[in-house]
């Protein structure tokens, strides 16, 4: 499946109280209502921008780093974020955007500017910067974690098989 | 035959609880001894249970929730996750540690959880804390929890580690905190991403066991998945009478493969301080010294520990805490809130005009006891210092040793603690 979508362009170190600040956290029963504050403390319009026709977040190098909120995926996908496009993640925010259903993409997104449009076909291994003309590399997922991602998520993966299948 | 290398204390442990022979890269489903989680993330891991279709815990002795995060409730918002905690253990025989009892961080090993060799997963990325146990903890999300709640393992990539020594001595005023801020500024956010830092040398060996979870709790600032060190007598007599587990500590063999070795002269190593919004802006405390400060923190899961209140106290004894700054102070639990009573530190940092919080992580992370004002320049003992950390954005923390909060607190500026202590007439 290609996701098609534009990219919005965010910087290094991007940790997990700006994808969504710990004063949001105890709201955690209303995701909707904390996704609104998604990136909020780098670009107070994140939301406005990314919810109606969806988007790719593009970002530096160690996206996600900080705490273990799994908030931090939730919010951006219930702002219609498609996946995320950083150079390198944060282990944690890694892992729970896999467990969580969020795509994240390892690239090298200086091949991507704020605005461009891309296309994602993530089990293809295929990401096209429409605006560019240019294809961009990304190496593939490894198997535990392209099979928890098709499942859906780890919650998923545990209801079709009972447990831990992997 | 080639000999097989040696292994690090990650790959050891990973080893033990996946019955497989684990290498650095290998991904292993294995046991966990251990699965916490807290009153931010337990709610989230609860409710994933629940869509998994899961109605008791593998096993009710190692499950734990813990109310540290926003507790006592500042809002009903937070109550009904507190109630819905406390039902949680209701039904599944899990471990509850209501509001009073401490942060994770300090309950989970303080009660005996979890003793060396262990594995565990908490809700929390400071869960690395009890690497200075020689256990592997390691911070997860809500679903990964869940999911070990569940079925009592979880798959792990078994990292590659990186061996920090420290050689030479602290200088008096000088802790474990100002190490690891100094290791932050020397490696950075992401230095240690998807590896394990193991802690080495005969400064560590001399640490006690609070200093030395000083300095596992921020191997997360460095982006580590742990901060490991040998479990030594002080650590088998720091278990003493806390609880029913049996130690079996795991010592990296002599050949171990590190991706890198590091070496620093802790002799070299003065008070450190990181600067808003990054914990690796780092500098000597030289630089910032002078910088106006509004309020104090001491406590959270970083240095809310017993020592940590000595420390204080002792440089407090007999001052005041400056008229223009509130100085908040959080024990990292009700018993080392009681042995602090115990010891006079209290007595002495209330004179001193400490604000005494709930045990628990205290103002840290913005949702009670202490949002800093527009414009308000914070000292703190905790572990991170993110725009908006505190609950406001428009706010600006800067992070110390106990003794730099201390001494900070006193000249309602920021201060270096050495002129507090022998030959420190600066
Ligand atoms: S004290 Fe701070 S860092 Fe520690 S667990 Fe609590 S909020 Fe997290």
């Amino acid at each position: 499946m290609t996701i098609s979508a534009k990219a919005f362009k965010y910087g290094d170190d991007i940790n997990t109280d700006y994808i969504i600040s710990g004063k949001y956290k105890f709201k955690s029963a209303d995701m909707e209502g904390m996704a609104v504050h998604a990136m909020e403390e780098l670009d107070p319009h994140y939301y406005e921008k990314v919810k109606p026709e969806g988007g790719f977040l593009v970002a530096g190098t160690n996206f996600g780093m900080g705490s273990s909120r799994e908030q931090a995926p939730l919010v951006l996908i219930h702002s219609n974020t498609k996946a995320v496009l950083a150079k390198t993640f944060a282990r944690i925010f890694y892992r729970n955007a896999i467990n969580t259903g969020l795509p994240v993409v390892e690239c090298d997104t200086d091949l991507i500017n704020d605005g461009d449009v891309l296309d994602l076909d993530l089990e293809g291994g295929v990401l096209k910067n429409v605006t560019q003309g240019t294809e961009i590399p990304f190496p593939p997922l490894p198997p535990v974690m392209a099979q928890l991602l098709a499942d859906g998520g780890l919650v998923e993966h545990f209801k079709k098989h009972g447990g831990f299948a992997l | 035959m080639i000999p097989l290398p040696g292994k690090t204390i990650a790959e050891k442990i990973f080893s033990a609880h996946s019955g497989t022979d684990a290498h650095a890269g290998d991904i292993v489903v294995a046991d966990v001894d251990f699965v916490m989680g807290q009153d931010g993330t337990s709610p989230l891991a609860i409710r994933a249970l629940e869509n998994m279709g899961v109605t008791e815990v593998f096993d009710p002795k190692k499950v734990a929730v813990v109310m540290d995060h926003s507790s006592p409730s500042p809002i009903e918002g937070v109550s009904a996750l507190h109630t819905m905690m406390r039902e949680f253990g209701k039904r599944t025989g899990a471990k509850v540690y209501d509001v009073g009892e401490g942060v994770c961080h300090q309950l989970i090993p303080e009660k005996g959880h979890v003793v060396p060799g262990d594995l565990m997963v908490g809700c929390d990325s400071h869960t690395c804390t009890y690497g200075a146990l020689n256990v592997f903890s390691t911070g997860v999300g809500s679903t990964d929890g869940a999911a070990a709640m569940a079925a009592g393992k979880l798959w792990f990539k078994v990292p590659e580690s990186v061996k920090v020594t420290y050689t030479g001595a602290l200088q008096p005023g000088v802790y474990s905190k100002d190490l690891i801020l100094h290791l932050a500024g020397e490696l950075g956010a992401d230095g240690a991403t998807y590896e394990a830092l193991e802690f080495h040398g005969p400064v560590i060996d001399d640490l006690s066991v609070e200093g030395r979870m000083t300095i596992s709790n921020m191997a997360i600032e460095l982006g580590a998945k742990a901060g490991l060190m040998k479990a030594d007598a002080k650590t088998l007599a720091w278990f003493e009478g806390r609880g029913e587990k049996t130690p079996n500590p795991q010592d990296p063999d002599a050949d171990a493969v590190y991706e890198r070795e590091l070496t620093f002269d802790a002799s070299a190593i003065g008070p450190q301080v990181a600067k808003p919004h990054a914990v690796d802006n780092v500098s000597p405390i030289e630089e910032v010294e002078g910088t106006p400060i509004a309020e104090g923190v001491l406590g959270t899961c970083t240095n809310g520990r017993l020592e940590d209140f000595a420390i204080a106290a002792s440089i407090l004894k007999g001052r005041k805490v400056h008229p223009d700054v509130r100085f908040i102070v959080a024990p990292a639990s009700r018993q080392i809130l009681l042995d602090a009573i115990e010891a006079g530190y209290i007595q002495t940092l209330v004179e001193a005009g400490a604000a005494l919080v709930t045990p628990g992580c205290g103002p840290c992370v913005g949702t009670h006891n202490g949002v800093p004002s527009n414009g308000e320049n914070v000292i703190s003992t905790a572990n991170r210092n993110f725009k908006g950390r505190m609950g406001n954005s428009n706010s600006f923390i800067y992070l110390g040793s106990p003794a730099t909060v201390a001494a900070s607190v006193i000249e309602a500026k920021i201060t270096d603690p050495r002129k507090y202590f022998e030959g420190g007439e600066r």
